[in-house]
């Protein structure tokens, strides 16, 4: 893309990205070390995750008071004007990832050690699969690569079904025993937020092929979280 | 018969021109002055009861193209005019036509505001006399004071109809000049430039005016604000040196334009 003529501007939108990547190398950072204080039942890195959370929360407000000022300077059209509708979007999805991550961080605590290994295994591959879903969707980003956003929000199928199996395994084991219920129910909200983090990678993934060819998706989304519609009969059936 | 015909005409047609008649249809038009190409081979389909905008840098040649609709350029001596422009299916560059009758089916609104220095109510009252709009004077106030208040003037200036046209302000100067396109009762309303002289109070009162008279009139502006352009048109026409580069929905060429020189253009970058 060729320069403005008024070079005031490019600064803008350059300040824009800026902004967004320092967001989400955040939210990078914390997702990543909320999965660590999980899976070590660090509370120690837990509590760090809760407390910087607020950083992200700035700077999404930071991001949107500038985004709202270069509209109202630079009356953006076309490419400029999704690329600003895009960021503030982007933003918003980052800012709730921050809040998911912190929400898992504060969860690693109740998640207790009696859980069956194999549990939470399964928790953080999914809490692996969603880091790996925004680390990708934010290279996609700052490439501005079409074809890679694309593949994420493919891929976010995946995080889908893990959560949809965790989810049938947590209700036989609460089913079995009543005093799993506690750390089960931490679980499955853990579970839950991962698969909500895989939900934002997507979104953010549609907002790039917007911002690229300025075309929302056409395709339905690669929905294949089934638990909506699961039942206590439909798992004795199996 | 339209096998010659190049995009963006026939094939992804907007949808505003779908949705409406067909009422300026030209095909493969170039404009000359003496040896100055101004207009290369320019095809497009205007839409009826709709507004139409061209934008492009100066000297593009969207004034050439406009005043080709109604004939004005044949009275530049150099000016030639080639190819197709129908009206309603009618050529308009038939010869058996009378330019005159032409020019009374289609009112044009300049950049700069020019009453004639006359009465508000001569003005107005200017066009339906010559072309015999009017069997008597009651008639010809009816029609005057229709005109002014279409034009949202006619509560500003009906206790002064006697006051000379130019001692109003520029934006009533220019309610004013459409008062009188559309005492006429045109069909096709040109417009060059009309708020390039006017405060944003005056544009902003002009712009509700477009959009009102397009439930009736077929409006083609130029104008060199992109704003404004989103904001009153719904086909916008992107001209670039003497060529027509993109035709769209306005929607569409504001938010996502398909030409890099479009998008250069209306994003102000470099081209
Ligand atoms: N009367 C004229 N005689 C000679 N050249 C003209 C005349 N009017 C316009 N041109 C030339 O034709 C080109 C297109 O001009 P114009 O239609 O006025 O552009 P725009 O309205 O897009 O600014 C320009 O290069 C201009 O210099
Ligand atoms: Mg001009």
């Amino acid at each position: 893309m060729s320069d403005h003529i008024v070079k005031a501007y490019d600064e803008d939108l350059a300040n824009l990205k800026t902004m967004l990547a320092q967001m989400g190398g955040l939210a990078e950072d914390h997702l990543a070390k909320a999965i660590e204080a999980l899976a070590r039942r660090d509370t120690k890195l837990a509590d760090y995750v809760i407390a910087q959370d607020e950083k992200i929360d700035a700077l999404e407000l930071q991001l949107e008071e500038r985004a709202i000022l270069t509209i109202a300077k630079r009356q953006p059209m076309a490419r400029d004007l999704r690329e600003i509708m895009v960021a503030i979007r982007i933003a918003s999805d980052l800012e709730r990832i921050g809040d998911l991550a912190k929400n898992i961080a504060k969860r690693s605590h109740a998640i207790s050690e009696a859980l069956p290994r194999k549990l939470a295994t399964g928790l953080t591959r999914m809490g692996r699969l969603s880091l790996e879903q925004l680390k990708d969707v934010l290279d996609a980003y700052t490439t501005t690569d079409d074809a890679k956003a694309l593949e994420v929000w493919r891929n976010d199928g995946e995080l889908d079904a893990l959560y949809n199996s965790i989810f049938r395994e947590l209700l036989t084991y609460m089913m079995e025993d009543p005093r799993m219920i506690g750390p089960c129910t931490h679980l499955l909200f853990g579970a839950k937020n991962f698969e909500r983090i895989g939900d934002h990678a997507t979104n953010i993934a549609e907002n790039i092929h917007y911002l690229v060819s300025g075309q929302t998706m056409r395709e339905e989304r690669p929905k294949k979280d089934t638990t909506s519609t699961t039942t206590f009969d439909s798992l004795n059936e199996r | 018969m339209d096998t010659m015909i190049k995009t963006p005409v026939a094939d992804s047609a907007p949808r505003i021109a779908r949705e409406r008649p067909l009422k300026i249809k030209a095909r493969n038009v170039d404009v000359y002055y003496g040896e100055k190409h101004a207009i290369n081979d320019l095809s497009i389909d205007i839409p009826d009861s709709a507004v139409s905008a061209f934008i492009g840098p100066s000297g593009c040649g969207k004034s050439t193209f406009l005043r080709s609709i109604n004939r004005m350029n044949d009275t530049i001596p150099s000016c030639r005019v080639t190819g197709n422009i129908e009206i309603d299916g009618r050529d308009i560059y038939d010869r058996t036509l009378d330019v005159v009758q032409l020019r009374a089916r289609i009112g044009m609104v300049f950049q700069k505001p020019n009453p004639f220095p006359k009465s508000i109510y001569e003005n107005v009252a200017y066009g339906p006399r010559i072309h015999g709009f009017a069997r008597n004077k009651t008639d010809l106030e009816e029609i005057v004071v229709t005109s002014l208040k279409k034009a949202g003037l006619f509560e500003e200036v009906k206790d002064r109809l006697d006051h000379s046209g130019t001692s109003l302000s520029g934006g009533q100067q220019q309610r004013l000049c459409i008062a009188r396109a559309i005492a006429v009762n045109p069909e096709v309303i040109l417009m060059d430039e009309p708020c390039s002289a006017l405060d944003p109070i005056a544009t902003a009162r002009i712009e509700e005016l477009i959009d009102e008279l397009r439930q009736n009139f077929c409006i083609v502006i130029v104008t060199h604000s992109m704003q404004q352009a989103a904001r009153v048109s719904q086909l916008t026409a992107f001209f670039h040196l003497g060529n027509l580069v993109e035709v769209g929905d306005t929607d569409d060429i504001f938010t996502a334009p398909k030409d890099k020189r479009t998008q250069d253009y209306i994003t102000g970058r470099f081209g």
